[in-house]
């Protein structure tokens, strides 16, 4: 039993966090916000000269190797920058279940990925919308019974505006004539990969924002002077940040725990569904908060609480909303033959 | 990481089930907050001991394990499996015995910890005064040092299992010109030495759980000072310590109540659906309780190999502490009309305990140090919030 992450999987989050927090501003966020495309291109470059886009793609077709577990840290550090780039798409979703497909389709586009050449875009018909399917050069669209992998010129997009001004989201019509990649149960099992991947990335991004909110809220309430002192030294301001604390200490280790499950192939479905359903609650009990400790400035565009803000709300909605994962978790812990209790937590 | 458990632990979890499933007494033990109980509680104790359970992470020559924390994880799964009795002296095995263990001397170690993991010595605290709650440090009570004794008065409060316990470890003020927390000493006092006076305290159940302590002029031997005369606060601070910390409140218990309100929620589901906010509270109490375990899981694998507990390990008071309110709510609120009957009544049917522990639950935001205190706790030493 060694529930730890190992010094090299700390190191590299540390040398990644380094990386994102210098380059990942929020300046540059809303430099993106302004371009057309909502993605920047250099900052994809220097994501995979560091070897992000190909983190889990194998070694023989040009990437890391690492798995769920090693990444299910960046994909924090991620969403405390609230990276405007697909990284945690691509390396949690599109990767893995690009390699389950294999042969000659992992051999086209896992190098393409890897190098950085090819962005992809990830949707399923759970979310309704894909993010970033007209900026991809390949859009992977799972449904229940089919599995596409398009390029774009096999399906029509749709731009969809969100509150949050990072997520560019497309209804996706896929041309008559093109043919699924998978189908049948290979899809159904996908589909169901696609999901807890999907999920597992909003959570693990989730405890990064709310973290961030919390850095963001503390240091101006240690700034802001009312009644001669700094609002900071207020019980009720303290409480409520001492509130997103008590939840996110505890959100962290249920990600892993998924990330755990992920990684060594276990069923990850109930895992996977606690970990989103109390990140995600964390991350909106930390946007309530912390807007409610600034004031009328977090009320306001200047004030960059909301860019973190905006991605925790759409977080909470994709890959599976509460009802969704409820809905996982009830099935399971209300089932006849079910064991809970003392003892049960790692089987 | 690997959260599978080796053999050893296996092979530990196995000697554990086997040995409580032939010594945990069939009929449950009175509560250890009657006099009848708590006697029960003190020979379970010692047929604990006996089988060298009663503090299995202390080292073999004090009549422990040696065990790590992971295998105590694990021995206390399996104690709320089993539905072992509460543990009479957790005062004194859970807070005392580290806290000795850091900064006893030799002799006192060799005097005490046995004594107290056979139940033979049971331990009360004496921290809050009528005017020191959560403000600790305004403790009054004093101890004045002639010779070789420290001469005691003063009052304490709420002082757990004092009823019928046989010692009591607090905090004095031994520097008459001193405040706040300086001039504070740790000292160990036999509750039986003249000039006691203890006056039970019925709790929200009726029972003398705690009581009121009146010190008039007791002789104690400097020899049960715990730490140097003035150190007290740092002492307490260990003790408190370890009290928030996961060594009293070990997951368990939580997920032993979580899977008993899952089966509650089961067996009265059409009566309990009719509140669609019931189901929910009953998947967020499992979720919690999880949460509680794979967290605590966590620190204890960080801790083993040589990690230190950090400032997050505040929010844990705070986190089982509502979970435990929340979880008795939600039973109650299943129960209905039932809830308030007590478990002896003629009709009582299957209410169980959820009315004992909706009781004692009360206690959990308010005792150690309010979850309000543990609040600021965080937002200063956490979160880095000022002053």
């Amino acid at each position: 039993m060694d529930f730890t992450f190992s010094e090299d999987q700390l190191l590299f989050r540390d040398s990644v966090r380094d990386f994102l927090v210098n380059e990942v501003t929020p300046e540059r966020i809303r430099g993106i916000w302004e371009s057309d495309s909502g993605r920047d291109d250099g900052l994809w470059q220097q994501l995979a000269e560091m070897g992000l886009t190909g983190i889990t793609v194998a070694e023989e077709h040009g990437g890391l190797g690492m798995n769920e577990l090693d990444f299910v840290l960046l994909a924090q550090e991620c969403g405390y920058v609230a990276l405007p780039e697909p990284l945690v798409n691509t390396a949690l979703v599109a990767v893995p279940v690009i390699s389950q497909l294999g042969g000659e389709v992992a051999a086209q586009w896992l190098p393409q990925i890897a190098a950085g050449e090819t962005r992809v875009a990830v949707g399923c018909r759970e979310n309704g919308l894909a993010e970033d399917a007209a900026q991809s050069g390949l859009l992977l669209w799972a449904e229940p019974e089919a599995l596409y992998l398009l390029t774009p010129e096999q399906f029509s997009a749709r731009f969809n505006e969100s509150v949050d001004p990072s997520r560019r989201l497309y209804a996706v019509d896929i041309a008559d004539g093109v043919a699924p990649v998978a189908s049948g149960e290979q899809a159904a099992a996908l589909y169901r990969a696609v999901l807890d991947r999907g999920a597992l990335g909003a959570a693990a991004q989730a405890l990064g924002l709310a973290q961030r909110m919390i850095d963001i809220s503390v240091q101006y309430t240690g700034e802001r002077q009312q009644f001669g002192k700094v609002i900071g030294s207020f019980q009720a301001v303290k409480h409520h940040m001492a509130n997103v604390a008590v939840r996110l200490e505890y959100a962290k280790a249920p990600v892993t725990r998924a990330a755990y499950a992920l990684a060594h192939a276990e069923p990850a479905e109930v895992a996977v569904s606690h970990a989103k359903l109390v990140a995600c609650e964390a991350a909106n009990l930390a946007a309530k908060n912390s807007i409610q400790v600034h004031g009328a400035m977090g009320y306001t565009w200047e004030v960059d609480l909301h860019i973190f803000m905006k991605k925790a709300w759409a977080m909470a909605g994709t890959f599976g909303d509460t009802g969704f994962h409820k809905q996982r978790v009830a099935e399971f812990i209300f089932a006849d033959s079910v064991a809970l209790g003392a003892g049960t937590t790692f089987g | 990481m690997n959260l599978n458990y080796t053999d050893k632990q296996n092979a530990f979890r196995e000697e554990v089930r086997s040995w409580l499933a032939e010594h945990v007494p069939a009929e449950p033990l009175k509560t250890f907050d009657t006099e009848e109980g708590f006697q029960q509680h003190r020979e379970w104790e010692a047929t604990l001991n006996k089988g060298r359970w009663g503090m299995v992470t202390w080292p073999e020559a004090l009549g422990g394990r040696g065990c790590d924390l992971i295998e105590w994880l694990i021995f206390e799964e399996e104690y709320y499996r089993a539905r072992a009795p509460l543990r009479v002296n957790q005062n004194g095995i859970f807070l005392l015995g580290p806290t000795l263990m850091e900064y006893g001397t030799d002799e006192q170690k060799a005097r005490i910890l046995p004594k107290m993991a056979n139940g033979e010595e049971v331990w009360a605290q004496g921290w809050s005064e009528p005017n020191a709650g959560s403000d600790m440090a305004a403790i009054r009570s004093t101890a004045r040092k002639e010779g070789d004794k420290y001469i005691i008065n003063g009052q304490k409060t709420w002082s757990t299992r004092a009823v019928w316990a046989d010692w009591l470890f607090g905090m004095f003020r031994t520097d008459p010109d001193s405040e706040r927390h300086r001039g504070l000493t740790f000292i160990l006092v036999p509750l039986n030495t003249p000039g006691i006076t203890v006056r039970p305290i019925p709790q929200l159940d009726g029972l003398p759980g705690f009581a009121e302590i009146f010190f008039d002029n007791v002789e104690v031997d400097v020899s049960n000072r715990l730490g140097d005369e003035g150190a007290g606060w740092s002492v307490a601070m260990a003790t408190a310590g370890f009290e928030r910390g996961l060594m009293l409140r070990s997951p368990a218990r939580f997920q032993e109540t979580a899977r008993r309100l899952v089966e509650l929620y089961k067996a009265n589901q059409e009566k309990a659906d009719r509140d669609p906010a019931v189901r929910d509270a009953v998947m967020r109490a499992w979720m919690d309780a999880e949460s509680y375990c794979l967290t605590t899981y966590e620190t204890a694998c960080r801790l083993v190999q040589g990690g230190k507990i950090g400032a997050e390990s505040s929010t844990n008071k705070i986190f089982w502490s509502e979970l435990d309110q929340n979880m008795h709510a939600t039973a109650m609120s299943i129960l209905g009309a039932r809830a308030e009957l007590l478990p002896h009544a003629p009709d009582a049917g299957d209410v169980g305990t959820w009315l004992d522990g909706w009781l004692f639950a009360q206690s959990g935001p308010i005792y150690a140090g309010t979850n309000e205190i543990q609040r600021n706790i965080i937002a200063e030493r956490m979160l880095g919030m000022p002053r």
